[in-house]
């Protein structure tokens, strides 16, 4: 999977999360909570649907790493460039 | 077959903790003893009409939807959107006592408005209420302070005006007698008064098929005819279940919706070795009437209706049969729907002894029903006189259902069938078996909101950590 790839699985599994949500206009370098409305639980229920999905683990060390569009196509981006 | 989560009870809660573990990637059974699904939120079939078991109405109503509301966080973790409960919102309720009334309606000010005007210098304490339920709720559960009496009374100087408060939150939604548990109060008082009351056009059914649809939809199985005779435990962890027929289930998790003391029951290795478990001794007799015109053509102006006879209510077990001293009335036609309800419909609820119905004799109890119905209708006919004519209300009820605790009994399971479970709640679910855990009603989450928010949240809490860690 490439880094265009992981982004639209994300996009994809926040559409699920919060379906009211619009997510044409996110800015990949600011933090997703504060472009979109998402609490705590929403960012376990990403991690969550990667698990499910791709069957890719997110420690709870790095959650931090999934504070902003690009910083978390970083990140998963060797955990699921073979996928 | 082995799963990974079997769910004792297809109760609102057991099946929204089952959406959630759905969500999770598990494996997730939910055995129902009765042939349909619902618990204490069912309904039923009697004289050609669909009748609610439960709902007068779904609280947590709030017309602004903020993300942060418990409605809207709900709805997110169960991936609802709020269209698809097709909720309309109340016209306005009463709170009903000898000479005094209070209207109240889905905004908090017309309640305090409508409270101030009739208690002089109430307002203040009237809005400080308000703020300490937003704050329980922002800061989460507290068991420091225990008696809403005791909190009320410091904040509300007018005694009449405290036991008009505490009418519809105990009736709707309080498992002790005569005092209320401050955070259950907190949460009711937010839930009623400040969020509000709405109500599906078709009542609860569209709810229950819509949350199976979506638990069948993540892969989860629903068997109804399906009662849990035994759980079995191994070295103190859950080993599986045994259903009334004896097949056996093998899983590694139970989540028991049943009750506190019902789990014991088919689990007595779960019972908590400090604990006295006593059983809910609240219940209460309900009739629905089928009117043939709307109530609202005969003068019925409010949605629901709390009264009581006297300035002091007495909420606890009934001596009587029946305590016909103080009720609810709803009227599910009177919600500001987009079209009309199919049938328009009165319900009266009051206060019942479980030991008096579940053992009068069979051939008295349909004359017991009637006879207690018409003793509640009459005290309520005469206290809400200024408000309706109920004498010529009753000429207009086609068809009459009442049922009884011991209706609850047979249908929940519910021992007592005390709606509102047993005093004791364990908030975070544990019992003394490894992966054995309570959800729904005595885990102190009341309500068809309160008990898919225990569901989603004994879910979150046994296997949300899972996946994180």
């Amino acid at each position: 999977m490439t880094g265009e790839g992981i982004r639209q699985a994300i996009i994809e599994i926040i559409k699920e999360i919060v379906p009211d949500e619009d997510l044409s206009g996110i800015d990949p370098e600011k933090p997703l909570r504060d472009q979109i409305d998402l609490d705590s639980m929403d960012f376990l229920d990403i991690v969550m649907e990667l698990r499910k999905k791709y069957r890719v683990e997110v420690q709870e060390k790095d959650y931090g790493e999934l504070a902003t569009m690009n910083s978390t196509i970083n990140y998963l981006l060797p955990k699921m460039e073979s996928l | 077959m082995r799963y990974d989560v079997v769910i004792i009870g297809a109760g609102v809660s057991g099946i929204a903790a089952g959406i959630r573990l759905a969500h999770f990637g598990k494996k997730t059974l939910i055995l129902e003893r009765h042939y349909r699904v619902g618990g204490l939120n069912s309904f039923y079939r009697a004289g050609g009409y669909d009748l609610d078991v439960g709902l007068h109405a779904i609280t947590n109503y709030d017309e602004k939807w903020p993300k942060s509301a418990p409605m809207a966080r709900l709805l997110r973790r169960l991936r609802i959107r709020k269209e698809e409960l097709g909720l309309f919102p109340q016209r306005s309720s009463r709170i009903a006592f000898p000479g005094v009334n209070i209207d109240f309606t889905n905004n908090y000010k017309t309640f305090v408005a409508n409270a101030s005007a009739i208690f002089k210098g109430q307002e203040r304490g009237l809005l400080k209420l308000a703020l300490m339920a937003e704050e329980l709720y922002r800061d989460g559960y507290r068991t420091d302070i225990t008696s809403a009496r005791e909190v009320l009374s410091g904040v509300i100087t007018e005694p009449l005006l405290v036991e008009m408060i505490l009418c519809p939150l105990m009736y709707y939604g309080n498992p002790e007698e005569d005092d209320m548990d401050y955070a259950q109060f907190a949460l009711m008082f937010k839930s009623i008064f400040i969020e509000g009351f709405a109500r599906p056009r078709q009542g609860v059914r569209p709810i229950l098929d819509l949350l199976v649809r979506r638990f069948e939809q993540g892969g989860g199985r629903l068997r109804l005819r399906s009662g849990v005779k035994r759980v079995q435990v191994e070295n103190g962890s859950v080993a599986g279940v045994i259903l009334d027929d004896g097949e056996r289930i093998e899983c590694d998790v139970i989540l028991s919706s049943a009750g506190l003391l019902e789990t014991v029951m088919i689990c007595p290795e779960s019972k908590p070795a400090d604990m006295d478990i006593k059983p809910g001794r609240m219940s209460f007799a309900e009739s629905i009437s089928i009117l043939d015109r709307p109530a609202a053509e005969m003068g019925v102006e409010s949605t629901i209706i709390f009264y009581n006879d006297s300035e002091k209510l007495v909420y606890r077990k009934s001596e009587e049969p029946v305590d016909v001293r103080s009720g609810v009335i709803c009227v599910p036609g009177n919600f500001l729907y987009d079209e009309p309800i199919k049938n328009d419909m009165i319900r009266f609820t009051n206060i019942a002894n479980p030991d008096y119905w579940e053992n009068v004799d069979d051939a008295e109890y349909e004359a017991m029903k009637e006879l207690w119905r018409n003793k509640a209708l009459d005290v309520a006919g005469d206290l809400l006189a200024d408000s309706f004519n109920l004498r010529e209300l009753m000429e207009r009820m086609v068809f009459t259902d009442t049922f009884t605790p011991r209706t609850l009994h047979r249908f929940t399971g519910h021992i007592n069938g005390a709606v509102y479970g047993s005093p004791v709640k364990i908030r975070d679910g544990r019992t003394a078996v490894d992966n054995l855990y309570i959800c729904g009603t005595d885990q102190g989450f009341l309500g068809i909101i309160g008990a898919m928010i225990g569901g989603v949240e004994m879910a979150n809490y046994g296997f949300g950590a899972g996946v994180a860690g």
